[in-house]
């Protein structure tokens, strides 16, 4: 009896989908007034940990660089999942008949396009805080993109399987770091390599890290659907 | 008249709880439905399975043609549900949310804000964020995004609840115009008294089922 609607095509709803979140972010500015905050906070935490040695905090500012952002990347993902958690939100998203491999990908932009934006701030914070200097800007750029896209996506997939839970802010973490530490290893050594602080092949890092974005997204994709239907049906 | 809705000995559990415990339902196209019934009686329920937002644990469930039990997803663009819920995005405005949910589902633009107009959303309220607006303008607001869609059947949860006399007189209007337009209505309502004189037929449900269905007049 039904017949097929008019539909939005599956970019153009990713598009939307990913405007809708960036406008939210903008309005409620938890990414700017907490979550960057926080990142930096994170930073200095390290400093004052190693004492401010200098040498210490060069050699091991890529690792401290990312598991800032992977502790930040927590919080920014928790209120990606807020935003489809409320007032029946999710029901909505179910009737309105977006694609959820199109919804997967616009909220992983969203979160990617944030977490970009951190990881630039936290850049520079370890280069005025930690005195790191960079070799290799098209290694160092390549990596970000790639770990920011396996962050976003593993976040994202991860999002959507805790979204009807109540304790999710605690489950988060200890679900999502373990997963992510894959893309912690992979960008360490490669940004290692890109700053001169250890003596490796970082294009084989970064394509080792490129693999697990892929596979992420990929399994983000196909799999989105099922794990709304079932936080929200 | 087709059949719009066919539930037949539907069972619907809820963390193993039978929301529905074998219900029996025929809705017909163009027509109103009250649904009457105590809390907890499976109401709403049988309004979400119609939306394709339960799963059916038994028994056969067909909505405008499409069986249930093996899709569920196909039914939703063209049903609208209107639950307890806002079902909007509190950090948008009005506005933005009327575009969103308009533009996902493919609604165009003179569409979206021809049911805001229907649905007498204040203009003035466009640009406020969804998280300052009263619980019947958000009614309202939620009310103009499902019409936008033009669906086939309409699934009302309490559609009264928390507005005022207009606004109230503007959902009557919405249902009237809905089954003059041909669609189907299901009203799980308290409200008996004003509903039934929307609605062409009453049915009872109790114990996650269907007890009895009486016409009007």
């Amino acid at each position: 009896m039904v017949e097929a609607r008019p539909r939005v095509g599956g970019a153009a709803q990713a598009v939307l989908v990913a405007k809708k979140d960036l406008r939210i972010e903008a309005r409620s500015r938890v990414a700017i007034n907490q979550v960057v905050p926080f990142a930096l906070l994170v930073l200095v935490l390290f400093g004052f940990a190693l004492d401010a040695d200098t040498a210490a905090l060069r050699n091991f500012a890529p690792g401290l660089f990312w598991l800032a952002v992977l502790l930040a990347a927590v919080l920014a993902v928790h209120r990606s999942v807020s935003v489809e958690s409320g007032d029946g939100v999710g029901d909505a998203l179910l009737l309105a008949g977006l694609r959820p491999d199109a919804v997967f990908v616009g909220k992983t932009l969203a979160l990617g396009g944030q977490l970009l934006a951190l990881a630039v701030v936290l850049l520079g914070g370890i280069v005025v805080l930690y005195g790191a200097s960079i070799e290799d800007a098209g290694l160092l750029v390549i990596t970000l993109i790639a770990a920011v896209i396996g962050i976003a996506s593993t976040g994202t997939v991860y999002g959507a399987l805790l979204a009807g839970q109540q304790a999710r802010e605690t489950v988060l973490p200890m679900l999502l770091l373990p997963v992510l530490s894959p893309v912690l290893i992979a960008a360490t050594r490669a940004w290692g390599d890109a700053m001169g602080t250890v003596a490796t092949d970082g294009w084989a890092w970064l394509a080792l890290l490129a693999g697990f974005a892929a596979i992420y997204s990929l399994v983000g994709a196909m799999s989105y659907g099922t794990l709304l239907e079932a936080a929200h049906v | 008249m087709d059949s719009v809705v066919s539930l037949r000995q539907a069972i619907v559990l809820l963390g193993g709880f039978p929301a529905l415990a074998g219900a029996d339902l025929d809705v017909r196209s163009g027509e109103a439905v009250l649904l009457q019934g105590p809390n907890g009686a499976g109401k709403t329920t049988i309004l979400r399975l119609c939306a394709g937002l339960a799963r059916l644990e038994s028994g056969t469930a067909e909505v405008l043609g499409v069986d249930l039990a093996t899709d569920r997803v196909a039914v939703r663009p063209h049903v609208a549900y209107a639950g307890h819920r806002s079902m909007l995005y509190d950090e948008l405005t009005v506005a933005e949310n009327i575009d969103f949910w308009g533009a996902a589902s493919a609604v165009n633009d003179d569409e979206r804000w021809a049911a805001a107009d229907r649905l007498a959303v204040d203009e003035r309220l466009h640009d406020v964020e969804v998280r300052r607006l009263s619980a019947g303008q958000r009614r309202r607001v939620s009310l103009a995004v499902a019409a936008a869609r033009r669906p086939s059947l309409w699934l009302l949860d309490e559609p009264h609840a928390g507005l005022d006399q207009a606004g109230r007189d503007v959902v009557d209007q919405l249902i009237a115009d809905a089954t003059d337009a041909g669609a189907s209505v299901l009203i799980a309502s308290h409200e008996l008294d004003r509903v039934r004189r929307s609605a062409g037929r009453t049915v009872t449900v109790a114990g996650g089922r269907v007890l009895e269905a009486v016409a009007r007049g």
